[in-house]
């Protein structure tokens, strides 16, 4: 994984140091808090409902071991010994106090992380495929590319006052598990006829009040070619986009009002000035990078474990553990394990300092002291020997991280919701807790199938509701807390955003209406349907009867 | 208001016109983009110097043709949350080769002027109450820069490209 | 300027600024985390004195994001009268993870 170098070091420390400036002279009375917030939030610190929260950048998702043993101290000596991971692959640390905002970051910046641009109106941490550099069906590892883009985008001095939030993802699979399709800009690695592998440029995809799918801007770019590009696409929306409306004011709705061909044609007549300039990419520099996320050093191993197979035919808690929590290596005898952070009637996505200590230990012990943070809100040890699966399931289940649901119906996508967030109409965290509990049953869970379950607080979508199989979104009605169903959103390849089911159902019954849903596609399904798919054969009627029947 | 240019305070020698106010026969005077193109030949024809305020939806490229004539082009951050001008100051530097000053007004404030200048600016007209204490402090605060821009600093990727020792 | 509710009683609520607390404006002009210290407006001369302390206090660097809430009076308690402003008071309405650490 990437290693900083003093350069990294003295831009994260001076930034710690002006930061505090800022602080102090805020704490003084010289700056406003009008002047402050941007300032702020550009270091990742929001006022929330409660307190300060302290949005930590994990840069695509990766983390040292040494990195998340310094997250769990945060938690620990700063807030109220837990974090939450998000839908950005960040963590989010909920009682922070401003006071002690900059030596939490001066702690931080010891193990290489910061704060930077986790908000505020500038390009936010670019995220890629949890599974990169493991994964089976990888073309190409996007982490080279998010950290090329990463260090291009920090601290950029034309595009820090941006007309608002900028986010980037990259995939490097086919599979796409990075939801590149609803980002401000998407890369989606793959080969030209030619066999050169290169970027599908995708923009203007977004969540929130307008949810869009991104349009492809450019079928293939050559890798030496993606910082100009970017820079270009960056141009024109920080002259371009929208700034009368801040509802109106992302790149998607640019696109969207001149027309996919016309924000194309802006793009490439900039990108003609500037492609052949300083931000072409040498070959030298890429193998630089590249040279971070070498291979970890792989023993050469028989792809079988014969334990794990004896142990699988007895054990029916590890075999579905193994099928849901356990994914294909590219490397013969090696597994990418899934930790559930979505414990039946748990806190989806939330770690204890503890829990996060246990895990830097499984890491260096298991997975070459590597995690890697899901924008699934859980976490990841991509390099495990198949040989040490029996050990580290559990190990896991100890820790509460083994609930054999990825991707089931319990693997509850959930914002914080009006619990922590002062954006919240309504509150999502005991929505998800309620509806989780509905399929203790593994056995049932497990014969439900794959399914994503989304849930928002409000329609800012951080919870991104509107790619959900099932989306839920929270919202006030009456002055009371109500629940928006949608089905048939998608983040993957076949991006869809969700169609509203009906209307808006009482917190009480919300748990009722997803089993409903469930109900109904149980009956519905023929062969080896997801619920996805039996909703988009069926159509929501089946769907709606159910959910609204006793109403 | 004070005009910080080269670290200091300085006077500015500019005089700024409106739309219709009387051209004066001598001394370098500052106008609107609008005013320049409806009035060049009369502007231009003046034995002194000229600069032009360019509002932030106004194209920066449009300016390519004259560059060579302004001394003094004026950009606007109306708030300074606002960062066109930043993309404006890039393209007069970078593209067009714009060599007079470039300065910065609007509302100016201390925590941005090391993105000002990176972008090209290099006069600010600003209400804080130490400017050449802050121009110190801001320009100070980075040693190294990931991103190339046209003020001349060698970035982070130049830097580890180039051997040591 | 703080934004001002409508008609009922009120109080005044900010986070403060060095710790982020939730804080309501207290009886002698502090600003206290508990909200039965509040000192309550019954009319709209009274929520106006809250809102110019409230400006004060932001001038002086002491809180940030001032507002006033209604809040009701329930066997002796006073209560905010939205369930956002609730929670607010409250805190989550959730066993915080500590609570439900590693299993045994």
């Amino acid at each position: 994984m990437y290693r900083y170098d003093d350069y990294d070091r003295a831009l994260v420390s001076e930034r710690v140091e002006q930061f505090r400036d800022q602080v102090r002279r805020r704490l003084a009375g010289e700056l406003s808090e009008e002047e402050f917030r941007p300032l702020r939030l550009t270091n990742g610190l929001y006022l929330q409902l409660h307190a300060y929260m302290l949005r930590v950048a994990i840069p695509y998702g990766m983390l040292s071991s040494k990195q998340l043993r310094a997250l769990a101290h945060v938690a620990r000596r700063y807030d109220r010994g837990y974090g939450h991971f998000t839908t950005r692959q960040n963590i989010q640390f909920n009682w922070i106090k401003l006071e002690e905002a900059p030596d939490i970051l001066a702690d931080l910046a010891k193990a290489d992380i910061h704060g930077m641009q986790t908000s505020g109106n500038c390009i936010r941490n670019i995220t890629a495929d949890q599974f990169a550099g493991a994964a089976a069906d990888e073309i190409e590892d996007p982490r080279i590319w998010s950290e090329i883009i990463r260090q291009w985008s920090t601290l950029h001095p034309e595009f820090s006052f941006l007309p608002r939030k900028f986010k980037i993802a990259v995939t490097g699979s086919p599979n796409d598990r990075a939801a590149v399709r609803v980002h401000d800009i998407g890369l989606r690695m793959h080969k030209d006829a030619a066999g050169e592998i290169g970027f599908e440029v995708i923009v203007g995809g977004g969540l929130g009040r307008t949810p869009m799918i991104g349009k492809t801007v450019r079928k293939f770019l050559p890798k030496r070619h993606l910082l100009s590009y970017l820079e270009a696409i960056l141009r024109v929306y920080n002259q371009f986009g929208r700034r009368d409306n801040m509802f109106k004011a992302r790149i998607k709705i640019l696109v969207h009002e001149v027309g996919t061909e016309e924000l194309r044609r802006q793009v490439e007549a900039e990108w003609e000035q500037i492609r052949d300039g300083a931000l072409a990419l040498s070959e030298d520099v890429i193998a630089g990078i590249a040279a971070h996320f070498a291979p970890p050093a792989f023993e050469a191993l028989q792809e079988i474990a014969t334990a794990v197979e004896v142990l699988r035919a007895k054990d029916i808690a590890f075999r579905r553990w193994l099928d849901t929590n356990v994914a294909a290596h590219r490397q013969p005898g090696y597994a990418i394990v899934n930790l559930s952070l979505k414990p039946h009637g748990g806190i989806p996505g939330d770690a204890t300092a503890e829990q996060m200590d246990a895990v830097a230990d499984l890491a260096d012990r298991y997975s070459f002291g590597e995690i890697r943070v899901a924008h699934e809100q859980n976490l990841v040890l991509a390099h495990v020997r198949r040989a040490d699966l029996e050990t580290v399931w559990r190990a896991a289940d100890a820790l509460g991280f083994a609930t054999p649901n990825i991707g089931k119906a319990s693997d509850i996508i959930a914002c914080p919701g009006l619990d922590y967030c002062s954006l919240a109409n309504a509150r999502s965290i005991p929505v998800a807790q309620r509806i989780s509990e509905r399929f203790r049953d593994v056995a049932r869970e497990h014969d439900i199938g794959d399914i994503k379950l989304n849930i928002s607080g409000c329609i800012n979508a951080c919870g991104h509701h509107h790619v959900g199989h099932i989306g839920i979104l929270g919202v006030d009605k009456n002055g009371a807390e109500h629940y928006q169903i949608t089905l048939g959103g998608s983040a993957e390849d076949d991006a869809a955003v969700g169609s509203l089911l009906g209307p808006a159902i009482p917190s009480e019954r919300i748990a009722d209406a997803v089993e409903a849903l469930v109900d109904a596609y149980i009956a519905e399904r023929r062969g080896g349907e997801r619920f996805l798919d039996t909703y988009r054969r069926v159509g929501s009627r089946p769907f709606k009867e159910r959910v609204y029947a006793a109403a | 208001m004070p005009l910080l240019k080269n670290g200091a305070v300085v006077p500015d020698p500019w005089i700024a016109l409106g739309d219709v106010a009387p051209v004066p026969g001598d001394g370098p005077i500052l106008v609107s983009w609008a005013r320049w193109q409806s009035e060049a030949g009369v502007l231009a024809g003046r034995n002194a110097a000229i600069g032009i305020r360019l509002k932030n939806d106004e194209p920066a490229e449009a300016l390519g043709p004259f560059i060579g004539r302004f001394d003094l082009v004026a950009l606007e951050f109306p708030k300074f949350t606002d960062g066109r001008a930043y993309s404006q100051a890039r393209i007069l530097r970078e593209r067009l080769g714009y060599v007079g000053e470039l300065r910065a007004t609007g509302q100016v404030l201390a925590d941005q002027l090391l993105f000002m200048r990176r972008c090209g600016f290099d006069a600010f007209d600003t209400s804080l109450p130490d400017p050449a204490a802050a121009w110190r402090k801001a320009t100070a605060s980075f040693s190294g820069f990931y991103q190339p821009t046209g003020d001349g600093h060698a970035t982070i990727l130049d830097l580890r490209r180039r051997p040591t020792g | 300027m703080v934004k001002a509710a409508e008609g009922g009683s009120q109080v005044a609520t900010a986070n403060r600024l060095r710790d982020g607390a939730v804080v309501f404006l207290g009886g002698g002009g502090e600003w206290t985390p508990d909200l039965q210290d509040a000192r309550v407006a019954a009319s709209a001369d009274e929520a106006h004195g809250l809102t110019r302390a409230a400006d004060e206090a932001v001038r002086l660097a002491r809180i940030v994001g001032p507002y006033l809430i209604a809040v009701a009076n329930e066997s002796g308690r006073w209560i905010p009268q939205s369930y956002r402003e609730r929670i607010r008071a409250e805190g989550p309405s959730l066993a915080l993870p500590r609570a439900a650490a590693a299993k045994e």
